[in-house]
């Protein structure tokens, strides 16, 4: 840990390893020396990586052990591969089966590795059946989204699987990227170019206004560290029975029912009551957490 | 991809090195991987480059590496997506000081 | 195949009552005496919120019905085009609607019904992966066609010429289009080549196939097994440790 502020979203995903975990206790699995690189992208001329833009290993965060993957948004946009995904994979088989403290899982994706589009797809299946299982196990599972891809596509589904949703503003989730829906709907649907557009639609503090992430923290790898230290302690636990999961497809009717034409954040701000629902994304996490609380506190 | 290997005469690293990586394969960027390797006398450089042609470029950067680095014994495998000689050279310097195992 | 006789050559006429409401499919069926459910989408559905939450609320409807009895199998139909793609789907987290008929579909699992899904017409990337891609066995349909993207719009994104993907395709499964890719992969467990054989005997056999590989993933070691994915399976286990 340092005691310097580390900008999560610029960092890599070494760096955010490093900044996630006790000093020196990170040890990877397939490390980049066994050059496990993607076949794949060799054979389409593409450049590879030795470790095909995952890490994977065990580390403690706060004593506590934890197993952790983190994708390089920076390598093919952290798109899931057949190497890639099956990283992510194997350890959440791990973590079912070694019982660590949790899984601490650094999303930063935009989906499917197109050059081995069938591969990623699958895998991107394989790690939601293994993640579940992880968390019948009685493992929860963390994930963090702050780099420069967010975590969209299939990740994006991942990523709401967790028990936790650990985001700072910059950090975007969802399904389908605004450069996608713009190409196939068209500018008027989404101008992927607008954006402060993109960010009231896809950023932290909407996810966080709506509940899907957790905890909004500021772009700064201690923050992260500490949230992760927090959720170690106490976290949410993903809807798992069926009580649980009648009252989370109650609760996601609802939301749709409540926001009925709504397309932008600013609506969704209004919606809940903010006081300066415009002055939203200038607000530091601190005071927009504070607010969501008093919202919450009147309710 | 370009691909090629190289081996240059260079001093012995003395102390034991560590595996490390430095740097991510993004455009205009690489990764470099430094292990250690067999003979002391003589570094060996794999390089793998999505630009074509630029071999006389990458001997001169990696002979001024080896020259001012004591990169003997040490094995370095490089997967370059276009970077320029100053980054390739950056990351060769970073991934050297931390196979030095002083950073961690 | 259109409407009710897909139903009608799976279960035998007069065997069903699937109803077919827009681009949502749902109702009970049966093979031999063995009651059977029925749900997923239809005619090439984009699927979308309200889409998602019915089917993982009918999903819920019948592990609530069955919660104590015989836990009935689940027959998923997997006919979509993909996710709805619009601002506002992805305003109200669509990715998160996904992941809770993925956590029902995995509840139906853990709480001993059989899951199979058929592919019929199209199998497209996120609208694939929320149900269809979860259940222990998957089945391809004739004709039925399974992708991320088309080659076209491959080409596009990667900047990698068509002709080029295009030779590459007939070489590898891994990127391009095709039920016989994902077979290979691991992904389809059958595919079904003709409409003549006797289907409601084929589905009871995929049934209990399915039944004996409940719980376990076995489709990254079936893609090696079939030659279609090499590394997927080596990979996981070396990280897995087991």
């Amino acid at each position: 840990m340092n005691s310097r502020r580390i900008s999560y979203f610029e960092a890599s995903a070494r760096a955010r390893v490093a900044a996630l975990a006790d000093a020196g206790s990170f040890r990877e699995y397939c490390p980049p020396a066994e050059r496990r690189t993607s076949p794949h992208l060799a054979r389409l001329d593409a450049p590879v990586a030795f470790d095909d833009g995952v890490v994977v290993g065990s580390a403690t965060v706060d004593g506590r052990p934890v197993l952790i993957a983190a994708q390089e948004g920076r390598f093919n946009g952290g798109a899931v591969g057949e190497v890639h995904g099956a990283k992510i994979r194997g350890l959440l088989e791990r973590a079912a089966r070694e019982k660590p403290a949790a899984v601490l899982l650094l999303v930063d994706s935009g989906g499917v590795r197109l050059h081995e589009a069938n591969a990623g797809l699958i895998a991107i299946s394989e790690i939601m059946r293994a993640l579940m299982a992880a968390q019948a196990a009685g493992v929860p599972v963390f994930a963090f989204v702050g780099g420069s891809c967010g975590a969209f596509g299939g990740m994006g589904i991942v990523t709401r699987l967790c028990d936790e949703v650990i985001m700072s503003e910059e950090g975007r989730l969802g399904l389908s990227g605004p450069e996608v829906i713009e190409t196939v709907k068209g500018v008027g649907e989404f101008d992927s170019r607008d954006r402060a557009l993109v960010w009231r639609v896809t950023g932290g503090k909407l996810r966080r206004a709506l509940g899907e992430a957790t905890r909004l923290v500021d772009d700064d790898a201690r923050d992260f560290r500490a949230a992760a230290i927090a959720a170690l302690s106490n976290h949410r636990r993903a809807p798992a029975d069926l009580a649980d999961l009648k009252a989370a497809q109650a609760a996601l009717a609802r939301r749709r029912s409540a926001h009925p034409e709504t397309r932008d954040g600013l609506e969704v701000w209004r919606a809940l009551g903010l006081p300066q629902p415009e002055a939203v994304p200038m607000l530091s996490s601190d005071a927009f957490n504070r607010q969501l609380h008093e919202l919450s506190a009147e309710a | 991809m370009e691909r090629f290997e190289i081996t240059l005469p260079a001093r012995a690293a003395g102390a034991a090195r560590q595996t490390a990586l430095a740097g991510v394969v993004s455009s205009g960027n690489l990764e470099v991987l430094v292990e250690a390797g067999q003979d002391p006398a003589t570094c060996a450089i794999e390089v793998n480059t999505s630009a074509h042609g630029f071999r006389e470029i990458w001997e001169a950067v990696l002979a001024d590496f080896a020259e001012r680095y004591p990169a003997g014994g040490l094995r370095i495998a490089i997967n370059d997506a276009g970077a320029t000689p100053a980054v390739v050279s950056l990351r060769l310097s970073q991934a050297f000081e931390d196979s030095t195992g002083e950073d961690s | 195949m259109s409407d009710a006789t897909l139903f009608d050559a799976l279960f035998g006429a007069g065997r069903h009552e699937v109803v077919i409401d827009g681009h949502f499919v749902c109702g009970p069926a049966r093979l031999d005496d063995t009651p059977v459910a029925v749900i997923g989408t239809w005619d090439t559905a984009a699927v979308d919120g309200n889409l998602a939450l019915a089917i993982a609320g009918e999903v819920l409807r019948v592990v609530e019905a069955d919660a104590g009895g015989t836990p009935r199998p689940i027959v998923f139909i997997a006919d979509t085009q993909g996710q709805a793609l619009s601002r506002r789907e992805e305003l109200l987290g669509l990715n998160g609607c996904f992941a809770h008929v993925a956590r029902c579909v995995d509840l139906a699992r853990r709480s001993g019904h059989a899951t199979l899904t058929l592919i019929h017409g199209e199998a497209v990337s996120g609208g694939f992966l929320a149900f269809g891609m979860l259940a222990d066995r998957v089945v391809a349909l004739p004709d039925a066609q399974v992708r991320v993207m088309d080659l076209r719009a491959m080409s596009r994104v990667t900047k990698i010429e068509l002709e080029r993907l295009q030779t590459l395709a007939k070489a590898s499964p891994v990127f391009a289009p095709g039920a016989d890719n994902y077979w290979r992969m691991g992904a389809v467990s059958t595919l079904w080549e003709s409409t003549g054989g006797d289907w409601p005997a084929m589905l009871t056999a995929e049934l209990a196939a399915a039944r004996q590989v409940a719980g376990q993933d076995v489709r990254a070691r079936t893609g090696a097994e079939r030659g279609g994915r090499g590394l997927a399976d080596i990979v996981a286990r070396e990280v897995a440790g087991a």
